[in-house]
């Protein structure tokens, strides 16, 4: 057999076997990440599989992976929707950020990670995942609900944080000192406010010159411009993904729309080689010693991501129980989480425990979040009906 | 009648309206097109009772079947000052015998005097159809007559 071979027979399996882990977690009605990831883990650990012919090629996949996520991060809202959600709910925002960020960053200075390691969990611990919420508001049958707006409008605004804060995040990764860093992210933010002022004011430029009535050339010419903007970006030290994910917004209108749908299937498969990676090069081992502390990290950031849900659908006139169903739908964290985790990993300027954490994290919300959402009415009922029933009872 | 629209980032728009009885009760359009009929939950008005996916063609039956329902009521207002006239409602479904055959075929005007002022096909109102009108299932038959004649008319059009 030469290698090949070998390698189409590795990655059939990887697919095949990924595939099966994703049927798995649609029929219990989670989502595949966090299985994406413990199959990474499993395989990393049993060492059945050195993913050889996967070096070049797994590299390549899980970096276009990221690309491919965060364009289409880029092109889920339009530049409307980010303009009105900022307008409406830009408080809810700010308490979003302030609760949600604070916890990992203060875990970050405690494990003595520095400011670098802090500035990338509150990311890792801040940003929802707006996949995940979107899905379980759909199959949970919500999205006519009084609280769903509340709970989109803080996803438009966490999309918006992201890029301010991924293009700050590579430049201080890539500065080694404060003062370097400082200059990269005054770089960075300048590059950054080009592209946005060019996107709003030429998106439908670049959207027309993309748009295409035949899907074949459309997607090619689709997928050509983000890797293009991807390794330019790359090049002037703004990492591949920003460049993917302002690119996603600079297209807009029923370009957008259409990007998303030829998009989703190819993101999808790479975005799985991209979780499969990131689990295979977590050393296993690394677990155990953070789990602790991953635990009471996500115990704390579900709680403060309930009271931001509660607080803001609680500003919209929204019932108690409306309010259990906004806080808890927020508690997912996934694929964002571990882009993040995965830029700090790879540019090798944090602790390698990171890694390890920011897994385990998202395991363990990836998976409680959906189910918190759908318990969440239910319990929350039961409780309201245990502590009236005494007061009712004659 | 309170209507509202909401804007949901990511999926698409809601339009609603919160009825007498104080429910609200919208569609959901996404953006692909697809749409949903949403009806909001008694107890909790926060919360939704059903949402119910419908592809392009049954929304548009649906909404033929709603605005049927007012051009009757609009049609039995006017004839109001015409006793012994009234107005009323036939669905052709799949199993008619008159789906896919011309509306002259199914004689209704010769044989009771009662006669079609209006076809509701996918929400659109075809107003006086002539006798070459091809019925198709799901049209909705807006028929103006006598109540004998209307009561002819349905022994023609449904027959058991």
């Amino acid at each position: 057999m030469n290698s090949t071979t070998l390698s189409l027979i590795e990655l059939g399996v990887v697919f095949l076997g990924l595939g099966i882990l994703g049927h798995l977690a649609s029929r219990v009605g989670l989502p595949p990440v966090p299985l994406y990831l413990l199959g990474g883990l499993g395989l990393g650990y049993s060492g059945i599989l050195e993913f050889s012919g996967g070096t070049d090629f797994g590299e390549i996949a899980s970096e276009i992976g990221v690309v491919l996520l965060l364009l289409m991060l880029g092109l889920e809202y339009t530049a409307t929707e980010l303009v009105t959600g900022l307008r409406r709910s830009w408080l809810a925002g700010v308490v979003d950020i302030v609760l949600n960020a604070a916890p990992g960053a203060v875990v970050a200075l405690m494990l003595g990670w520095g400011p670098v390691g802090a500035l990338v969990m509150a990311g890792v611990t801040y940003i929802s995942s707006s996949g995940i919420i979107a899905k379980v508001l759909g199959d949970l049958g919500r999205l006519g609900n009084r609280e769903t707006p509340v709970i989109l409008s803080i996803l438009v605004i966490e999309d918006l944080a992201m890029a301010v804060y991924l293009p700050v995040l590579v430049a201080v990764l890539a500065g080694a000192s404060l003062l370097g860093g400082l200059q990269s992210v005054g770089i960075a933010l300048l590059v950054l406010a080009i592209i946005l002022v060019a996107a709003l004011r030429f998106g439908h430029v670049v959207s027309r010159a993309i748009a295409s009535p035949d899907r074949e050339s459309f997607l090619l010419k689709l997928i050509g411009a983000a890797l293009l903007v991807a390794g330019a970006a790359s090049a002037m030290q703004v990492s591949a993904a920003v460049g993917a994910f302002l690119l996603g917004i600079a297209i807009s209108g029923a370009t957008a729309r259409d990007a998303v749908r030829v998009l989703e299937p190819l993101r999808d498969v790479f975005a799985a080689i991209f979780f499969f990676v990131f689990g295979l090069t977590t050393d296993p081992r690394t677990i155990p010693p953070v789990l602790g502390v991953a635990l009471l990290l996500a115990v704390v950031t579900a709680a403060t991501k309930v009271a931001t849900g509660w607080w803001a659908a609680g500003r919209q006139d929204i019932g108690m129980a409306g309010r259990a169903r906004a806080g808890t739908a927020l508690i997912a964290r996934g694929e964002f989480s571990i882009v993040i985790a995965g830029l700090a990993v790879a540019s090798g300027s944090v602790d390698q425990g990171l890694a390890a954490l920011a897994t385990t994290y998202v395991l363990l919300l990836a998976v409680t979040g959906p189910v918190a959402a759908r318990v969440a009415e239910p319990v929350f009922l039961a409780m309201r009906s245990r502590f009236r029933a005494p007061v009712g009872a004659p | 009648m309170d209507f509202e629209e909401t804007p949901l980032p990511g999926i698409g728009i809601r339009r609603e309206i919160t009825i007498a009885a104080g429910r609200r009760v919208g569609v959901i359009i996404h953006r692909d097109g697809r749409s949903e009929l949403m009806i909001s939950r008694q107890g909790d008005l926060d919360a939704t009772l059903a949402s119910v996916p419908l592809t392009v063609e049954e929304a548009a039956a649906l909404g033929g079947l709603l605005g049927g329902a007012q051009l009757v009521a609009q049609l039995t207002a006017e004839h109001r000052d015409m006793p012994g006239v009234n107005t009323e409602q036939f669905l052709i479904d799949v199993a008619s015998p008159f789906s896919g055959r011309t509306l002259g075929d199914t004689r209704l005007r010769t044989l009771t005097g009662a006669s079609v002022v209006a076809v509701v096909r996918a929400g659109d109102v075809i107003p006086s159809p002539r006798p070459d009108f091809v019925l198709q299932p799901s049209d909705l038959l807006i028929v103006v007559g006598t109540t004998a004649g209307l009561s002819a008319a349905a022994e023609i059009l449904r027959p058991s």
